[in-house]
């Protein structure tokens, strides 16, 4: 007998609905875990996309730094429990965190004058963490409120590609004030966004904007533009979500070679991407300072 | 087991790192394998991301890609289906089953190693000379759920390779460590390495620029003394075709066929072949 796979598209429609009842949704609260925020830390936010390797990382350590020279208090947290790129972003590869006996919580490293924390500072170096999701979760977990964040104007966290057990906890542990998506122009990046958005909107957390990386290439010898990874991408999505674009990167291998090397661009010379970086804290920080103004 | 009882070999593309082009490397794999007359399968596995579908240009507008539930199993898409060669070339992915491209895959772990083992031994894929399955990134759930299942098969050892993809950067170079690793502590044969994003040629002065670093893929495969199947560089005309989706331009398959990219990939298709047993 051959039937349409439409089975499984119902089984998976009901596992994914929205319209519960109202018993239904109580029922399921109860196993959720329950979300408070994180003492002393004003304004949480996230870096996401869906994709892997658009430069989620690269951006949430420049934009840490760039609030941090707008005098905030700025910490950066790397979700990414399976590839943490923080300790080579940062300068910090082989290093370990220690606990302070007095508070039992784990001190974050400071580089640059920002407070770090990653996996990769409580385990051992380049070994594979092969955890299943309940490991995961209890990680993130510890990684939120187990550490010393306090006090901080913004907590940055650096989100893994997917839309999975990681984004789904911190969603659900702590209030976010938004969350950042990155992307490239080109539409195979596009599909996995467009699915991180509609998961951020289902757990109600609010999209800041989009930030386009890889947007175009300049040759270093002719200097003939090419957009080796497609175009129009971020105002595709921009024009079907109705989000701003904050900003567009271009690929640059002065950039790549610093985060290679754990030098942040954003520390070295004055240089366009430099400039784009401020202005993207430039307007996260004007976001924030507004929304505490209307719910004040 | 049953729907990969009649499969001869299985290539999982690995990395640990996102964004380096594992799709791409894994569709350039099936599609090499598919030119040099094998009957292939392809398989994404990646849950949260499934690219494949779109590379082909596969969606809910094509008559094909409705799947059917029959008793021996889901049945997958025949891509390049005509009447002379029909068959030859079977895809599966998660985004197969979506009622919308965008819909997001939001599950926890459990429900996605549940997904994994069905679309694994769940599928009707006949008999089959390679099966390539596109993973995502990391070392988690649907790795483990991977691993499981084909480890079961008796003779694993015989017919089960893995492929890692790297870009040359030291970011990726890192993650694919961990990747590695991975396959060690699990027994996992790595048939090859292969450096994607290797070089950028500007096609207007011809400079090769090393966009996203040099090297990294060379000294990864020697530090784990893994053999270095090949560079891939940046290749525009390929991207361009799979961001389409290669049924959607004309003569998509010669053409692809004919992109600088697939012409190196040969040279790595008869590594693979040669290095199996």
């Amino acid at each position: 007998m051959t039937i349409r796979l439409n089975t499984f598209l119902h089984l998976f429609r009901r596992c994914h609905s929205t319209t519960s009842t109202p018993h239904q949704q109580a029922m399921m609260a109860r196993g959720l875990p329950k979300r408070a925020p994180i003492e002393g830390v004003r304004h949480i936010i996230a870096v996401g996309s869906g994709k892997g390797g658009v430069g989620k990382s690269s951006v949430s350590v420049n934009l840490a730094l760039a609030l941090s020279r707008l005098n905030n208090q700025v910490g950066i947290l790397d979700a990414d429990i399976f590839g943490p790129s923080l300790p080579t972003l940062l300068n910090l590869r082989n290093h370990k965190a220690t606990t302070t006996t007095t508070t039992n919580l784990i001190e974050p490293l400071i580089n640059f004058n920002l407070k770090c924390m990653s996996i990769a500072f409580l385990t051992k170096s380049d070994g594979a963490i092969v955890w299943r999701g309940l490991m995961v979760m209890q990680a993130i977990e510890k990684l939120l409120r187990q550490v010393a964040w306090s006090p901080l104007d913004y907590l940055i966290i650096d989100l893994p590609p997917g839309t999975g057990d990681i984004q789904l906890s911190i969603a659900q542990l702590v209030p976010l004030s938004g969350v950042i998506m990155v992307t490239t122009p080109q539409e195979l990046a596009l599909i996995d966004v467009r699915k991180a958005i509609e998961m951020f909107r289902l757990v109600n957390v609010p999209i800041l904007g989009i930030v386009e990386n890889f947007s175009t290439y300049f040759c270093q010898k002719c200097g003939h533009e090419e957009k080796i990874f497609g175009e129009n991408g971020a105002q595709l999505l921009s024009n079907e979500f109705h989000l701003n674009i904050l900003e567009s990167l271009p690929i640059d291998t002065q950039f790549r070679q610093a985060c290679d090397q754990g030098r942040p661009i954003i520390q070295q010379s004055e240089t366009i991407l430099c400039s784009k970086f401020n202005n993207l804290a430039k307007q996260i920080n004007e976001q924030m300072h507004k929304n505490k103004t209307t719910t004040t | 087991m049953s729907g990969l009882d009649k499969i001869k070999r299985i290539i999982v593309v690995l990395s640990g790192k996102g964004g380096v082009g594992k799709s791409t490397v894994t569709t350039q794999v099936a599609l090499s394998l598919y030119n040099s007359g094998y009957r292939v399968g392809l398989l994404d596995v990646d849950l949260c991301g499934p690219s494949i579908p779109k590379m082909f240009g596969v969606d809910k507008n094509s008559k094909e890609s409705v799947v059917y539930e029959t008793p021996e199993g889901m049945t997958p898409v025949d891509v390049f289906a005509t009447s002379s060669d029909s068959s030859r070339f079977k895809l599966m992915s998660m985004a197969l089953l979506l009622d919308s491209e965008n819909d997001a895959v939001i599950w926890r772990g459990p429900r996605k190693v549940a997904m994994i083992q069905r679309l694994l031994t769940g599928v009707k894929w006949g008999e089959l000379d390679y099966l390539i399955i596109d993973t995502p990134p990391g070392t988690s759930d649907e790795h483990i759920a991977v691993m499981t299942v084909l480890k079961q098969h008796e003779h694993a050892k015989e017919f089960l390779r893995a492929i890692l993809v790297t870009t040359p950067q030291m970011l990726s170079i890192n993650d694919v460590r961990r990747e590695i690793t991975f396959c060690h502590k699990t027994s996992f044969h790595i048939i090859g390495l292969i450096e994607n994003m290797s070089g950028y040629v500007c096609p207007h002065c011809s400079e090769c620029t090393n966009i996203f670093a040099q090297g990294g893929g060379t000294l990864l495969a020697e530090q784990y003394s893994i053999p270095f199947l090949g560079r891939l560089p940046i290749d525009n005309r390929l991207n361009a075709i799979l961001d389409q989706g290669i049924t959607k331009v004309d003569n998509g398959l010669e053409t692809i066929s004919e992109t600088e990219t697939m012409k190196l990939f040969k040279n790595i298709i008869n590594q693979i072949l040669d290095r199996w047993e």
